[in-house]
């Protein structure tokens, strides 16, 4: 199958500290991989780069756009990288707080519609419209991931888990090809981590994504994830099926001993 | 009390060389300051009740009588009414005195699109002013253009001149914006002062032409009149275009930007192409409003563009809530109104002036009328849903 995210040899070096060396990770069509790793392994800074918020030191990240030819990302501005068809949600949650719930969905339609600063001002009939197709499709997605009865709340006033969910939703609006998860279960009780598994497996199929996703919640990666990584200090140690993942000694040893038997 | 004790207490009389105790002066003070410091213990304890009543409850946003969207169009539509017959009832003074509080909300609007809607804090807004204010006195002064004719040129050139500044500033921040944007205002004060030989220096250019009326000749009350509805028509085209720049995808943009810049970049908004955005929507209006001054005073000089100016106009946008077009009016009426009508208190401007944004930041940071996000309308988009 096609491989959507093609990342080949990225290192990535702040001064001194080298935060990534020599990963490769592929992802293909319609898959869900996970990235896994002790505190300080060099996940989020892998998805930094991928996304183009960093710029790697060294390697090369190849995206496949829907019905189009890999793209070069290195050096890319994160937005364009957006535009192309790749989301991500964030480790430590950054929504536009002050904005309500609708609304931030309503800003990740940015880059598939175009009125500007003439349209926004003058209101053609064609802004009108675009500007309630954004609603109309913002509001779809907050009722597929079950946030609609907030959508006029503040992002900031939602509940905890239900912001992450919301970080999931604005993504979405994106349309991305391949969406990245950043440690989506994080402080979530193991009922939201349950209804998170179904909703990651539901949206997967719904938009047809590969999703890439970090997690620290075991069962979670080892039930959902087609293919792991396991990642130290900076370095790929493992990849393959969970089973196989479960099973490397290299892995057993630096971070998977206590789930075994989980 | 201790520390006021010298200031108040302790009257030096430098003819007769005594020192006059002023007792009844310092009970004064410690009396009132005993009143002061109960009624903030008050107010503080009664801000942490709200917030504790307010994160006890269910986190449901309050509907305030604002959402109500004919109260708001008639109390507007009436605010409308009532300035468009002010000239006829008031004096020349008086129409004066609006027409700068006018000015001062389309100043405050603009900026309020920088500072409230993009969150960046910007200092040297009074300089755009100028831009403006010149634009049209040398412009006539020079090459005799009328005011119609560089209306817009003013504003598009304050444009221009707040692009121009965005780009050295584009991956500034918070303070550091906020000293680069201050010391851009001084520079252009610098100049407009220094350039004697075009600008006139500090003694400014004088003989501006009022704005014409198809060639007809007014009286000096009658161009007033006609000053005045210019303003007026220029204050509502400034608020239409600044509310209706909020609720679309342009100033969405804008305000994620101000939310969360990584965030925003990773929706897929372009940042840069943002900021310039929001530097050259905002400093227009201040390009416009200037032209607007230059005719109105028919003279202008340095002195009218000093960075007391730029402070004006910020607090009139914190003060009355930022990123709320509704609050800068209410900013404006206060900063601007009120001390021409309180001419007896003029003596304690400024002290009151800081006292009341200390109590601002203590117990209302969000302004006094705080910018809400737009309310939706999806219920048909619900049913919609609902019956598939
Ligand atoms: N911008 C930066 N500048 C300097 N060092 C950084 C920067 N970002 C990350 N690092 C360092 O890189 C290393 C990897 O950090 P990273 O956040 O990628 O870890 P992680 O695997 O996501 O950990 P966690 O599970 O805690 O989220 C850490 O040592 C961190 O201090
Ligand atoms: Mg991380």
């Amino acid at each position: 199958m096609e491989a959507v995210l093609d990342v080949r040899s990225v290192s990535m070096n702040f001064g001194g500290l080298r935060a990534l060396s020599d990963v490769s990770v592929t992802v293909r069509e319609g898959e869900i991989v996970a990235i896994i790793g002790p505190n300080g392994a060099g996940k989020t800074t892998f998805f930094n780069c991928v996304t183009s918020i960093y710029t790697p030191s060294e390697g090369e990240v190849y995206f496949t756009p829907r019905g189009g030819t890999p793209v070069r990302l290195n050096g890319m501005k994160p937005n364009a990288v957006t535009a192309l068809g790749m989301a991500r949600t964030f480790q430590n949650i950054r929504l536009f707080r002050n904005m309500s719930v609708l609304e931030n969905v309503m800003v990740a339609r940015h880059c598939r519609t175009r009125a500007g600063i003439f349209g926004a001002i003058f209101r053609p009939r064609w802004v009108r419209q675009e500007e309630a197709e954004i609603v109309r499709r913002s509001y779809a997605l907050l009722r597929a991931l079950g946030l609609h009865p907030w959508y006029n709340e503040l992002a900031a006033n939602l509940p905890y888990g239900q912001q992450r969910r919301l970080e999931i939703a604005r993504a979405l609006a994106t349309e991305p090809r391949l969406l990245l998860l950043d440690e989506p279960a994080a402080g979530m009780n193991p009922q939201e981590t349950a209804a998170l598994k179904d909703l990651v497996v539901r949206i997967r199929d719904q938009f047809g994504l590969a999703i890439l996703l970090i997690e620290h919640d075991m069962s979670m990666v080892m039930s959902l994830s087609e293919r792991i990584y396991v990642m130290e200090y900076g370095c790929l140690i493992a990849e393959g099926t969970p089973q196989e993942v479960r099973r490397d000694p290299r892995v057993i040893k630096a971070y998977l001993g206590e789930v075994d038997h989980a | 009390m201790l520390l006021t004790f010298p200031l108040v207490g302790v009257r030096f009389n430098p003819v007769e060389n005594i020192i006059q105790w002023r007792w009844r002066n310092l009970a004064l003070v410690g009396i009132g300051a005993f009143v002061l410091s109960a009624l903030w213990r008050w107010a503080l304890a009664r801000r942490e009740m709200v917030m504790v009543s307010a994160a006890g409850q269910s986190s449901f946003r309050q509907r305030s009588i604002w959402d109500n969207r004919t109260l708001r169009w008639s109390v507007g539509g009436g605010v409308v009414a009532g300035l468009v017959v002010v000239p006829w009832l008031v004096s020349t003074y008086q129409t004066n005195i609006f027409i700068s509080f006018l000015l001062y909300v389309i100043l405050g609007v603009g900026l309020n699109i920088v500072v409230g809607v993009a969150g960046l804090l910007f200092l040297g807004y009074a300089a755009f002013y100028a831009i403006g204010a010149y634009a049209y006195a040398l412009l006539n002064h020079y090459l005799g253009w009328g005011f119609w004719a560089v209306l817009p040129l003013g504003g598009a050139l304050a444009a221009v001149a707040g692009v121009l500044l965005a780009f050295p500033v584009l991956r500034l921040r918070g303070d550091y914006l906020a000293i680069v944007t201050l010391g851009f205002g001084e520079i252009v004060r610098l100049v407009l002062e220094n350039w004697s030989s075009f600008t006139g220096g500090p003694s400014g250019i004088s003989n501006i032409d009022r704005p014409g009326l198809f060639g007809q000749e007014l009286s000096v009350a009658g161009t007033n009149i006609y000053i005045y509805y210019i303003v007026l028509a220029m204050t509502l085209l400034t608020l239409v275009v600044a509310e209706r720049l909020k609720d679309s995808r342009v100033g969405r943009a804008l305000q994620a930007l101000r939310e969360d810049e990584v965030a925003c970049q990773a929706m897929g908004i372009d940042r840069v192409g943002v900021k310039l955005m929001a530097f050259g929507l905002g400093t227009a209006w201040a390009g416009f409003a200037g032209v607007i001054f230059a005719a109105k005073t028919t003279f202008i000089n340095p002195a009218s563009f000093t960075f007391f100016e730029s402070a004006i106009i910020l607090s009139i946008v914190v003060l009355g809530g930022m990123g709320s077009n509704w609050g800068v009016i209410l900013g404006a009426a206060f900063l601007v109104l009120l001390p021409e009508y309180l001419r007896a208190f003029s003596e304690y401007r400024m002290i009151l002036f800081a006292v009341a944004m200390v109590l601002m930041m203590v117990f209302r940071p969000q302004g006094m009328i705080p910018a809400r996000s737009r309310q939706y309308p999806v219920e048909d988009a619900e049913r919609e849903e609902g019956g598939r």
